[in-house]
C-alpha cells in the first residue's frame, strides 16, 4: 500500500499527487521532487538503446529510513512515482509492478477521455479511486 | 479494508442513512451519536454491534467515516440475516436485504400503534389509508406500546411517507408496500398473496389483543421479504416529523398512489417499481431522441463516435468540462475513446440527468450500461472486438446482482492489465552487441585457440606477438568484437607472412566465427553509465580488462614498447597500436598494463620505434601488411562496434574498408563488401575528418580505429596511413591530455576543499574543549 502517488508530466511538473493525509504531505512532495532526478539518471542510463528496450518498471529508486521511492516511466515520458512505507515488508517486486500497470492502465483510460487535455491536472474521480484503492488504509 | 461493493439500492439506501447520521454535515464523518442510535435500531444484540464496529474499522479510527459507515450498514444486513460477521461476508453475500433499523422509541412506538390501529381496526374504516404493510409491523420493535390512534396516525404517517419518499430513497418499497395495501383492503388479513406478510397480518391481528410478545417471534422471524418494506420505513423515519403534518394531505396521496397500484398486477408493480426504482432508467421516447442526435453525428448506428466529435456535442449542453469528463469515464465502458449508440445514448441520458439536477452517480447505473448483446452483434467494427472480448466479463458479473458493476470495473481493469501485458510487454533490453565480458570470454577462447595454434607462428616473431597481443588486447578493450578480431587480425599478422596467411585464414575464421557465434555485428561496448562522459574511465575498464586478458593471451609483451604516459589517451594509442602492433614486432610493451592502458600508445610508439629502429624493411613491410590487416581486423571489429555507437557514417566507410580486409570476419556485417582500394581512398580522408571528429574520447577510439582500417594494405600507402594514424593519435594524446589536465584541476579542487575543512576543523577544535 502506497503512502503517497503522483504522476509526473513529461515536463517534470505533477499532473497528480496524493499522500495518505496522516504525514506531512510537503515531506512527500518533496521527496517526489527530487526522486525525479533519480529517474531522470535510470532514463538516461538505458536511454542509450532505443526506447523500445527501455523497461518502464524502473523499480526502486532510492531507499530512505522511513520509505522507498519506486519509479515507472512511460513512452511518453510521463512517470509515475510511488512512495511506499519502509516498514510494509510485505510488498513485493510484483506487486509494485502490479499496481504500477494500474495506474498506467487509468492513466491511459484518462487519456482517451477527449474532455482531458494533455498536461491538465488531473481531475478524474475514476482516477481517484483506483489510487485511494492502492493507497494506505488508514482511513 | 477491501473495497466495498454495493448495489443501486443499497448505495442509495446507506447515502440516505449516512445523510441522517451526517448531523453536522460533514459529509465525511457520521456523528457517533447517530450511528449508535441506528445501531441499536438494528435490534442487534450489543457484542454484535461491538463486533460489527469493530469489524468496519471505526473503534480503531474512533469516528465513523463514511466507508466504516457503509461497511457497518452492511454489516449490520449481513447480521440481521443470521450470517456471521465476517469480513468477507462484505462483498460476497449477494442479494443481501437492506438493514433494518427500527426508529427511535418514541417513533416506533407511534408506528407500532399505528400498525395495531391498523390491524385493529376495521379495515374499511381504513380505506383512505393504507394500513401499514406487515413489514413495518416488523420493524417495529415489540416494545412499542399499543395504542391505536396513535397506530392509525403513525400508520397513515409512514404510508404518506412512503408515497413522497423521492426516487432516490424507496422505490422498492412503495409498490410493495402498495401491494399489501391492496389486499388488505380486501377484507382483511388472511387474503394476503404474499406468503410472507399474509400469515402474519392475521396471526398480528389476533394477536394484538395479547401480548405483543407472542407477535414478536413473528415478527422477528419473518426477516427477509419486506425488507424493502423496511426500507421504507426506515427512509421514512427522516421526514416522519416534517409528514405528520402532512398526513391529511397524504393519505389521499396515498390514496390515490393506492388506487394506481391496487390497480397494477404485480407485473406493473414490479414495472412500477423497476422504473421507479431506476431514475436512470431511458424511457422510448428518450432513446429514440438519443438515436436521432446520434444519427446527426454518425448515420452508421453500428458505428462509433469519435471522442472529439462526442466532445463538441457535449459541450454544447454546457455542463462544466468536469463533469462532462465524469460523464464520458462513466460511459465509455470499454474505454476505447469512442462512443457506441449504447454509450452514446447513456453518456446523453446523464446529460439529461444532470442538466435537470440530478447528481452524477459514481458508477454507470446498470440500465445505462451498453447492452452486452450490441457489444456482441457489432463485430464489423473491428474495435469491437476488443469488447467483445470485455464483455465476457460484464456477461459474467450481471448475474450477481450487487457485485455486477464493481466486478465488472474489477474485470475490466485485469483484462486491460492481461492485454496490456500481452501488447506492452516489458522490454527486455537485448544486448544487441556481445557484452563485453562475453567479448573478452570470446577473445580469451580465441586467444587459447590461436595460442594453441598460430602462437608457434606468431612466436617466431615474438615481438610482433606481444604487439599484436597489445594491440589486440587493446581493440578489445574500446570494443570488444573488434578487440577478438584485432587479436585474432594481430595474431594472424605476427605470424610470417605465409604463416599469417594461413594463421590469418584461421584467426579471421576464428574471429569470424567467434564473433558470429556471440553476437552478429559488434556494436561498440556499451559505456558504463557513470563512465558516459569521460573516456578515461573507459580506459580505465579496458584496461582493468586488458591485463587479466593480455595475461592469458600474451606470451610474451614486447618489451620494446614505450610505456604511454596516460591512460586517457586511449584512443591515439589505441590507433597507433595497430600500426606499432604491425611493426613491433621487435618492440615488447614496457608493461603489460601500460600497454593496455595505451594500447594505441603502445603500438604507436612501438611502431615508431620500430620505425626508428630501422627494422627491416621487409618485416616492416610485412609487419605493415599484417598490421595493416591486422589493423583493418582489429579496427574493423573495433571500429565497426565503435563505429555503430559513435558514427555510423564513419563507421560504415571504415568498416566496408575492414570488411574486406577481414574476409573471414563475418562480424562486420555493417560493411557491405568494399573494395582495399576504395579503403585507401578513404583512409586518408577519413582520417582527417574523423580526427576532427572526437566529440568524446571512444569516438575518438572509434575515429582512430577507423581510420586504421582504411589503412591500405599496398605498401605505398604505408607511410601515409602511419602518418594518419600518427596524427590520429597525436590528436588523441591531445585529448586525453586535456582531460588528464580536467581532472588534475579537480583533484586540486578537491584537494583544496580539503584543507579548507581542516582549517574549519581546527578553528571548532578550540571548542570542542568546552
Amino acid at each position: 500500500m502506497a503512502v503517497c502517488i503522483a504522476v509526473i508530466a513529461k515536463e517534470n511538473y505533477p499532473l497528480y499527487i496524493r499522500s495518505v493525509p496522516t504525514e506531512n504531505e510537503l515531506k512527500f512532495h518533496y521527496t517526489v521532487h527530487t526522486s525525479l532526478d533519480v529517474v531522470d539518471e535510470k532514463i538516461s542510463a538505458m536511454g542509450k538503446a532505443l526506447v523500445d528496450q527501455r523497461e518502464l518498471y524502473l523499480g526502486l529508486l532510492y531507499p530512505t529510513e522511513d520509505y522507498k521511492v519506486y519509479g515507472y516511466v512511460t513512452n511518453s515520458k510521463v512517470k509515475f512515482v510511488m512512495v511506499v512505507d519502509s516498514s510494509n515488508t510485505a510488498l513485493r517486486d510484483n506487486e509494485i509492478r502490479s499496481m504500477f500497470r494500474k495506474l498506467h492502465n487509468s492513466y491511459t483510460d484518462i487519456m482517451c477521455n477527449p474532455f482531458y487535455n494533455p498536461g491538465d491536472r488531473i481531475n478524474s474521480r475514476a482516477f481517484d479511486n483506483m489510487v485511494n484503492s492502492m493507497m494506505m488504509q488508514v482511513c | 479494508m477491501e473495497g466495498l461493493t454495493l448495489s443501486e439500492a443499497e448505495q442509495r439506501y446507506y447515502c440516505d442513512l449516512f445523510s441522517y447520521c451526517d448531523t453536522e454535515s460533514t459529509k465525511k464523518v457520521a456523528s457517533n451519536g447517530r450511528v449508535l442510535e441506528l445501531f441499536r435500531a438494528a435490534q442487534l444484540p450489543n457484542d454484535v454491534v461491538m463486533q460489527i464496529m469493530e469489524l468496519c474499522g471505526a473503534t480503531r479510527l474512533g469516528y465513523f467515516g463514511r466507508s466504516q459507515f457503509y461497511i457497518a450498514l452492511k454489516l449490520v444486513a449481513v447480521a440481521q440475516s443470521g450470517l456471521p460477521l465476517r469480513v468477507e461476508s462484505l462483498n460476497t453475500v449477494k442479494d443481501l436485504p437492506l438493514p433494518r433499523f427500527v426508529m427511535s422509541k418514541n417513533e416506533q412506538e407511534s408506528r407500532h400503534t399505528a400498525l395495531y390501529s391498523s390491524d385493529a381496526d376495521n379495515p374499511a374504516s381504513y380505506s383512505g389509508v393504507i394500513p401499514p404493510p406487515p413489514g413495518r409491523i416488523q420493524v417495529k420493535k415489540g416494545s412499542v406500546s399499543h395504542d391505536a390512534v396513535q397506530q392509525r396516525t403513525s400508520a397513515d404517517q409512514q404510508e404518506s411517507t412512503s408515497p413522497v419518499v423521492s426516487p432516490q430513497q424507496s422505490p422498492p418499497t412503495s409498490p410493495h408496500t402498495w401491494r399489501k395495501h391492496n389486499r388488505h383492503p380486501s377484507g382483511g388479513n388472511n387474503e394476503r398473496p404474499l406468503a410472507g406478510p399474509g400469515p402474519f397480518w392475521a396471526p398480528f391481528s389476533e394477536a394484538q389483543p395479547g401480548s405483543s410478545a407472542s407477535s414478536d417471534p413473528i415478527w422477528s422471524g419473518h426477516s427477509p421479504p419486506p425488507h424493502q418494506e423496511n426500507w421504507v420505513s426506515f427512509a421514512d423515519t427522516p421526514p416522519t416529523s416534517a409528514l405528520l403534518a402532512m398526513h391529511p394531505a397524504s393519505v389521499q396521496d396515498q390514496t390515490t398512489v393506492r388506487t394506481v397500484a391496487s390497480a397494477a398486477t404485480t407485473n406493473e408493480i414490479r414495472r412500477q417499481s423497476s422504473s421507479y426504482d431506476d431514475p436512470w432508467k431511458i424511457t422510448d421516447e428518450q432513446r429514440q431522441y438519443y438515436v436521432n442526435q446520434f444519427k446527426t453525428i454518425q448515420p452508421d448506428l453500428n458505428g462509433f463516435i469519435p471522442g472529439s466529435a462526442a466532445k463538441e456535442f457535449f459541450t454544447k449542453s454546457k455542463l462544466p468540462i468536469l463533469e462532462l469528463s465524469h460523464i464520458w469515464e462513466l460511459s465509455d465502458f470499454d474505454k476505447d475513446g469512442a462512443l457506441t449508440l449504447d454509450e452514446f445514448c447513456a453518456a446523453f441520458h446523464l446529460v439529461v440527468a444532470r442538466k435537470n439536477g440530478y447528481d452524477l452517480p459514481e458508477k454507470l447505473p446498470e440500465s445505462l450500461m451498453p447492452k452486452l448483446i450490441d457489444l456482441e452483434d457489432s463485430t464489423e467494427v473491428g474495435e469491437q472486438t476488443g469488447e467483445v472480448g470485455y464483455s465476457s466479463s460484464p456477461a459474467e458479473a450481471p448475474p450477481s446482482k450487487s457485485p455486477s458493476m464493481p466486478s465488472l470495473n474489477q474485470t475490466w481493469p485485469e483484462l486491460n492489465q492481461s492485454s496490456e501485458d500481452t501488447a506492452i510487454v516489458h522490454p527486455v533490453p537485448i544486448r544487441m552487441t556481445p557484452s563485453k565480458i562475453h567479448m573478452q570470454e570470446m577473445e580469451l577462447k580465441r586467444t587459447g585457440s590461436d595460442h594453441a595454434n598460430p602462437t608457434s607462428p606468431l612466436l617466431v616473431k615474438p615481438p610482433d606477438l606481444p604487439e599484436e597481443n597489445k594491440m589486440s588486447s587493446s581493440v578489445k578493450f574500446t570494443s570488444g568484437n573488434t578487440v577478438t578480431d584485432g587479436y585474432s587480425s594481430s595474431d594472424s599478422y605476427a605470424s610470417d607472412p605465409e604463416q599469417i596467411g594461413n594463421t590469418v585464414t584461421r584467426q579471421r575464421s576464428h574471429s569470424g566465427t567467434s564473433p558470429d557465434n556471440t553476437a552478429p555485428p559488434p556494436p561498440p561496448p556499451r559505456p558504463h553509465p557513470s563512465h558516459s562522459r569521460s573516456s578515461s574511465l573507459d580506459m580505465n575498464r579496458s584496461f582493468s580488462v586488458t591485463p587479466g586478458q593480455q595475461q592469458t593471451g600474451v606470451v610474451a609483451y614486447p618489451p620494446a614498447v614505450p610505456p604511454r604516459p596516460q591512460p586517457s589517451q586511449g584512443p591515439g594509442p589505441h590507433v597507433h597500436r595497430p600500426v606499432d602492433a604491425e611493426g613491433l614486432i621487435a618492440h615488447t610493451s614496457t608493461s603489460p598494463q601500460q600497454i593496455p592502458e595505451q594500447p594505441n600508445f603502445a603500438d604507436f610508439s612501438q611502431f615508431e620505434a620500430f620505425a626508428v629502429s630501422g627494422v627491416n624493411k621487409e618485416e616492416e613491410d610485412e609487419i605493415e601488411t599484417h598490421s595493416e590487416v591486422l589493423q583493418v581486423e582489429k579496427p574493423s571489429d573495433s571500429a565497426s562496434s565503435l563505429r555503430v555507437a559513435k558514427a555510423d557514417g564513419r563507421v560504415e566507410d571504415k568498416a566496408p574498408a575492414n570488411v574486406p580486409t577481414s574476409a573471414g570476419k563475418g562480424t562486420t556485417p555493417l560493411a557491405p563488401p568494399p573494395k582495399p582500394i576504395r579503403r585507401r581512398l578513404k583512409s586518408e580522408d577519413e582520417l582527417r575528418p574523423e580526427a576532427e571528429e572526437h566529440a568524446q574520447k571512444t569516438g575518438v577510439i572509434a575515429a582512430v580505429l577507423a581510420s586504421q582500417p582504411s589503412i591500405p594494405r599496398s605498401v605505398g600507402k604505408d607511410k601515409k596511413a602511419i602518418q594518419a594514424s600518427i596524427r590520429r593519435n597525436k590528436e588523441t594524446n591531445t585529448v586525453l591530455a586535456r582531460l588528464n589536465s580536467e581532472l588534475q584541476q579537480q583533484l586540486k579542487d578537491v584537494l583544496e576543499e580539503r584543507i579548507s575543512l581542516e582549517v574549519q576543523l581546527e578553528q571548532l577544535r578550540p571548542f570542542s574543549h568546552l
